[in-house]
């Protein structure tokens, strides 16, 4: 490597590292503010119940196979067991979670960048 | 057999090459560490699921199912469960606040260099667990599969070890990234051509298939059992059956967002946006995969019959038999080779989380303060670190020999994920409270208090009878004092009240400062490390 190109390497090597700083005081008006306010509410009033639910559900597999082996080895679909086609849905289930997340962030997303493009410009303008 | 060898010798020649280009653009921290954070959506999805079905996965999951059925299954459905906490919980906080590894998030509200050290150590202590557990089932697999060559246990070891060592050395995350994709789409398409088959071989008849797996004939202890594979319980019996299968679960369903190797991933994607999409994709690989897995294992249970399983090698054996059964010795081949290449990307996808803690938590953020006191030095100890962490692998596994019952150092890696790293994310995530002292403790219970309990579980004790092969023989010659083979049930909510009580115990409040940057930078991506500009 030439010294040219070291030195280029090296200057971008340490700009890389960058970040958006500031003194805690900025974080915390940001915080306070009411479209944060709005993005962490809806984040939380998504993600808690789904996440309760899908512990709940995803446990009920074992608790069911290991305490209710008749109700579980009934067949439901030709040979199929209730316990494997309940295996079979938590699959389904765990994508279908996966859809609506995508759908739902896409809000959050926006959200988001509402709040970084302000903040940044606040940022910039000192 | 040489065919397996030739399968084997064009994988290496590709992730060589890969590994040549990836190490002219492995230069600079960003790039050697996350691959300059230009990994795409599905690629970093792919290479996920790379790096999370490893050869127990494969291998191991389709064993279970032959010999067990139903109860074999859930380790499968277990597997894809685990992306669910790190989709809506960990992996955009992550991408968002952290740099390089779980600590840069773990420590950023704390006391950097105490919670730093602490979660290196749980880290590395994961990491080595997962790496020898590998390495064994690597070593001794070479040797089952390749038994018509003179392959030995050293030299398996020690072949899977450098390279594993060169990729991660010189190729850094980049070439980690491609040798993960490649193998899961090898070990992808592999499976689909093997579902196939065994579909194939029921003549495309689901009612034959069916009434096949419910009726599974084997000969255990000299008697004739009839088995239905879709009716769980052959595994898992009471008592504490259900219970350690209910810890299984637990401990999969939050562990896996606590492994380092999985963590690390994320910060190769351009943003938060992207971290999330991974993981989709990586739930619809690994659905799909899982969903084969089942296949291939009720069917190796109807087609081969637990018997003849267990007589040509055991669990691990099911899917490479199955293979040789109903698609001849090339194919057979084929998924040999497909086995090695699994084992490579998991353990390559180890070895730089490993050196990348070593290198940038322990080195520059503990011992030098967050200084790079030249450049490159961070870059330079990683690549140092990662020959160091592939030598000892290699040592230990050898050392350890084929026979080494490893199961146990899996189970171990997952349940300190899920009770030290995992307590310690959330916490510092959402509770505003939550400190430095409260870290500590939360980590180091959560670390010792697993690894106690599983040294004291059935896994380790018990009482074997005489004649019982030295691989399957427990260490300890004790009834166990713990009853539950997996330690999560417990451990988990041991580490959160760990956590819990250092926090109230201390009264400094200075982690409580830094709670709206590290809310507001997690939630928003503000300030977020970007892209590196000049990537290829």
């Amino acid at each position: 490597m030439t010294p040219v190109a070291a030195q280029a390497q090296a200057t971008r090597g340490t700009t890389i590292d960058v970040r958006f700083q500031a003194h805690h005081s900025v974080w915390d008006g940001i915080a306070a503010t009411p479209q944060f306010r709005r993005l962490t509410s809806a984040k939380k009033a998504f993600i808690i119940p789904v996440f309760i639910f899908y512990v709940a559900f995803t446990l009920a597999l074992p608790v069911l196979d290991g305490y209710a082996p008749h109700f579980m080895s009934a067949k439901v679909f030709g040979a199929m067991s209730r316990a494997y086609i309940f295996a079979l849905s938590q699959i389904l289930v765990t994508w279908a979670i996966a859809w609506l997340y995508i759908k739902v962030a896409g809000k959050f997303d926006r959200l988001a960048k509402d709040i970084v493009v302000q903040a940044e410009e606040t940022q910039g303008g000192k | 057999m040489s065919h397996s060898v030739v399968f084997f010798l064009v994988f290496i020649a590709i992730t060589l090459a890969i590994t040549f280009w990836a190490s002219k653009r492995s230069r600079g921290a960003t790039a050697y560490f996350a691959a300059g954070r230009s990994i795409s959506g599905w690629q970093n999805g792919i290479a996920i699921s790379g790096d999370f079905m490893s050869a127990a996965s494969f291998l191991g999951i389709v064993g279970l199912i032959s010999l067990f059925g139903m109860d074999g299954f859930l380790f499968a459905v277990g597997g894809l469960i685990a992306f669910m906490a790190i989709l809506l919980v960990v992996a955009e906080p992550l991408r968002n606040a952290g740099k390089f590894t779980v600590a840069d998030v773990l420590a950023y509200r704390h006391q950097p260099r105490p919670v730093r050290t602490m979660a290196a150590v749980s880290t590395l202590v994961i990491v080595t667990f997962y790496m020898i557990a590998q390495m064994v089932g690597a070593g001794s697999l070479i040797a089952l599969l390749l038994k018509g060559i003179n392959i030995s246990y050293p030299m398996a070891v020690a072949g899977v070890g450098i390279l594993m060592i060169v990729y991660v050395v010189f190729g850094g995350m980049l070439a980690t990234t491609w040798v993960q994709i490649i193998k899961a789409v090898l070990l992808v398409a592999s499976t689909v051509v093997l579902t196939f088959l065994v579909v194939k071989y029921f003549h495309f008849s689901f009612a034959a298939f069916g009434s096949a797996v419910t009726q599974v004939t084997s000969h255990p202890k000299g008697q004739t059992v009839v088995r239905d594979f879709f009716v769980p319980g052959w595994r898992y019996k009471l008592p504490y059956g259900p219970w350690d299968q209910i810890s299984l679960m637990l401990a999969l369903l939050l562990g896996t967002s606590g492994l380092p190797h999985i963590l690390v991933r994320f910060y190769t994607v351009p943003d938060a946006k992207t971290a999330r999409h991974s993981v989709v994709w990586a739930m619809a690989v690994i659905g799909c995969f899982y969903i084969m897995v089942s296949i291939l294992g009720f069917g190796a249970a109807a087609i081969l019959g637990p018997d003849y399983i267990l007589k040509n090698g055991g669990t691990n054996m099911s899917a490479p038999l199955l293979a040789r059964s109903i698609g001849g010795e090339v194919f057979f081949a084929f998924i040999s080779a497909v086995a090695f290449a699994t084992i490579l990307a998991v353990v390559a996808g180890l070895t730089i989380s490993a050196s990348t803690c070593f290198a940038h938590d322990f080195w520059t953020n503990v011992i030098h303060k967050g200084v790079e006191r030249k450049h490159g030095e961070t870059v330079l100890v990683a690549r140092i670190s990662a020959f160091v962490v592939g030598a000892v692998s290699i040592l230990i596994a050898i050392l350890l020999g084929p026979t080494a019952n490893v199961a146990v150092l899996a189970t171990l890696a997952m349940a300190v994920g899920a009770s030290a790293n995992l307590p310690v994310i959330v916490l510092s995530l959402f509770w505003r409270r939550f400190n430095t002292a409260g870290a500590l403790t939360g980590l180091a219970v959560g670390l010792l208090g697993s690894i106690g309990m599983v040294l004291v579980s059935p896994t380790v004790m018990g009482i074997d009878p005489p004649g019982v092969a030295s691989a399957a023989r427990h260490l300890v010659q004790h009834k166990a004092l713990f009853p539950l083979e997996n330690p999560a049930l417990v451990s988990i909510p041991l580490g959160f009240l760990a956590a819990f009580v250092g926090t109230l115990l201390s009264k400094v409040t200075s982690s409580e400062e830094k709670y709206n940057e590290l809310l507001v930078r997690s939630n928003t991506g503000l300030g977020a490390e970007r892209a590196a500009t000049k990537t290829a």
